[in-house]
């Protein structure tokens, strides 16, 4: 199989500047093209392992992230994000180019793959079981999520859980894991082997780095995992590691608010998140200390075994 | 006549025989499905593959798209229908006909042109008299006007054919009010009780009507060519391409059309339609049909301009399809449809107001 390491960075570059790299993320293949030198290198860092495609298929995405035209590009240069040729949003800081580049992609699914309930929630594995951390910004997420994926726990996604509306497993989507502020130094600190890119600082979500996604959560892309837990999470100065169940129809509720396509997909998406509320145990989580929260975790499995 | 691309973009060979999407490459789908999602017409696409049964056979990637597309739809079908019983329940009181036009006649009458279409206003036809009552009910029910400001009060209510648009305020749902199908400043003014009076009841939905066959097209049409915006322009075309085809399997149909439209001053519309449904889609016109739509044609030189104009128009809006004029056809069928609009001194006016004197829009975030 052909990965974007071993296209080396020539044919990356030629590949982004000419027909598109063809990027194979979980179920999706997305077509981009780019000549911006820094997002072909931070490409080149953080989807080393993944699979790239010839051209000739068919791609679900079309993407292309150009930098200004004219004077811009000497003053205060800037990234544009096309769609196919539609420009959905405003352009960003070039700075600001891999993480414009991650957030589109996120949009790309969110706002199309109807063939899921897609979840705004970070999504985990261990021994076939998954738990989905839905959550707010600011709540603590991509931090736990980081954490226990560089303790034992698979990443299926960091931002979308992908539930399939036949059996209701969760399908893997794992790309690089986005950490905000403080949790950059506190991920490097607590995983000092993992790969990050560069802090961006002042992106509407304040200083933003990523976490390369594991090799070995990359070459299992297609491996689904059943839903076992449904764990919101909450990081609390000082709080220690405790889990509140929720009821059931509460979890229904809260699992429909954090969906991007709950009410699109109408009666097929309340059968989706119906039958996940009641397949899972659901959780308030609050936590302060990482390797705590990873011990409930791990307790959570034990009490499944 | 202005020779057709010897290559016709994908996305028209597909809509003119749904059939051969069997048989497009993986290459092919990956540029069509672009087109189709520029054009609005993925859905579409979607449901004529079904129709023609090689849905199943078509790439797994592609029939996956394609059901992403018709899930959006089917929703969206489910919205309507919802609306419409709102809007029923809003102007119940009034005892008239609740007449649709455009999308929401398609929906709700169940017509292939319906099938896998989106539009976002619900479009209802009422008498001009009664615009001020079904104004008031609605606004009762919770739709509120649009447009506040002086001067576009002013522009719809004294120029314009349709109320300005009225979006509820919970559902953010938007209806237009329509008292006739073209502005009352423009030169053509087909007559509004003669569409009314003709109007046909939609089966099973009581008191809900769609315009009668022919004047569904010829309202269609004088849409599509009085535009001055043609993002879809290729959606629209095939709208009128699936109306001629529904309709013209009902007896009398084709030999009514050429003579409503003169009696609705809309022949050259109606040229315009059958013209460029026959170029660019291919659809089964009886000749004779084609020949009395001729009495509407402009004369050669304009006929040759407008070719160049609408032939491009209405491609996919995709940079596949767009050759050096694409820009600059599209802009002078912006002047067009306001030229369309009014006489040249009022618009002139109008541009002026909406230049200068107009509150600017916020701007987008």
């Amino acid at each position: 199989m052909l990965t974007l390491a071993s296209l080396g960075p020539r044919e990356l570059r030629a590949r982004l500047r000419g027909p598109g790299l063809r990027l194979q993320t979980g179920p999706f293949v997305t077509c981009v093209q780019s000549p911006l030198a820094l997002l072909a290198d931070t490409l080149a860092a953080m989807y080393a392992d993944y699979p790239v495609l010839e051209e000739g298929g068919v791609a679900d995405f079309h993407v292309r992230l150009s930098g200004s035209n004219g004077l811009r590009r000497l003053v205060r240069p800037q990234v544009h994000f096309h769609y196919d040729g539609m420009a959905p949003f405003q352009p960003l800081p070039l700075a600001q180019a891999f993480p414009m580049f991650e957030w589109a992609m996120n949009w790309c699914v969110s706002s199309q793959a109807n063939s899921w309930l897609v979840i705004h929630a970070a999504v985990i594995e261990k021994s076939g079981l998954a738990a989905i951390l839905p959550a707010p910004p600011g709540s603590g997420k991509s931090t736990l999520c980081a954490a226990l994926v560089n303790r034992g726990w698979r990443l299926l996604s960091d931002e979308l859980t992908l539930v399939r509306l036949d059996d209701g497993r969760v399908d893997p989507l794992p790309r690089p894991v986005s950490l905000k502020n403080a949790s950059i130094s506190i991920l490097r600190d607590y995983a000092p082997e993992a790969a990050f890119t560069r802090p961006v600082a002042d992106t509407v979500k304040g200083t933003v780095a990523h976490m390369r996604a594991s090799s070995e959560s990359v070459a299992r892309a297609q491996e689904t995992a059943m839903p076992a837990w449904i764990v919101f999470p909450k990081w609390q100065a000082g709080a220690p590691a405790t889990l509140t169940p929720v009821p059931q129809a509460r979890a229904h509720m809260r699992l429909a608010e954090n969906a991007f396509n709950y009410s699109l997909l109408g009666e097929t998406g309340f059968q989706a998140v119906a039958r996940l509320a009641e397949q899972v145990r659901t959780f308030d989580f609050e936590y302060s200390v990482l390797d705590d929260a990873i011990a409930v975790f791990e307790q959570l499995l034990r009490e499944r075994a | 006549m202005t020779a057709l691309p010897v290559q016709l973009p994908l996305l028209l060979r597909a809509l003119r025989e749904p059939a051969a999407m069997a048989a497009f490459s993986e290459r092919e789908w990956d540029l069509l499905l672009r087109q189709a999602l520029a054009s609005n017409l993925a859905a579409t696409l979607g449901l004529l593959a079904e129709e023609a049964g090689v849905l199943a056979a078509l790439p797994a990637r592609v029939g996956r798209r394609l059901g992403w597309a018709r899930t959006v739809w089917e929703r969206h079908l489910q919205a309507v229908d919802f609306e419409l019983r709102q809007i029923k329940r809003a102007l119940a009181g009034t005892g008239l006909p609740l007449i649709l036009l455009k999308g929401g006649a398609y929906a709700t009458a169940g017509l292939p042109a319906g099938a896998g279409r989106l539009f976002s206003d619900i479009d209802i036809l009422v008498p001009k008299e009664q615009l001020a009552d079904v104004e008031s009910l609605l606004m009762l029910h919770g739709w509120a006007g649009t447009h506040h400001d002086a001067y576009d009060q002013r522009y719809y209510r004294e120029w314009m054919h349709e109320l300005p648009p009225m979006q509820h305020m919970r559902r953010a749902s938007v209806i237009d009010v329509h008292h006739a199908i073209l502005p009352e400043t423009a030169a053509a003014r087909p007559d509004p009780a003669r569409l009314r009076a003709a109007a046909r009841p939609i089966p099973g939905q009581e008191g809900v009507y769609t315009l009668a066959p022919c004047d569904m097209v010829l309202h269609s049409a004088v849409h599509l060519f009085s535009e001055g915006e043609y993002h879809h322009g290729l959606r629209d075309l095939f709208d009128l391409h699936r109306l001629l085809c529904h309709f013209g399997a009902e007896p009398g149909f084709w030999a009514a059309l050429p003579a409503r439209a003169r009696e609705l001053e809309l022949a050259r519309p109606l040229c315009y339609a059958l013209r460029y449904c026959t170029r660019l889609l291919g659809t089964p016109v009886p000749a004779a049909v084609l020949d009395a739509a001729r009495a509407g044609a402009p004369h050669a030189a304009l006929q040759a301009l407008m070719d160049a104009l609408f032939l491009r128009a209405l491609q996919p809006p995709h940079p596949s399809c767009a050759d050096a004029f694409d820009g600059a056809a599209r802009a002078a069928l912006y002047i067009r449809g306001n030229w369309l609009r009014m006489p040249p001194l009022m618009l002139s006016r109008h541009l002026l107001h909406k230049a200068f004197l107009s509150p600017k829009a916020e701007p987008a975030r």
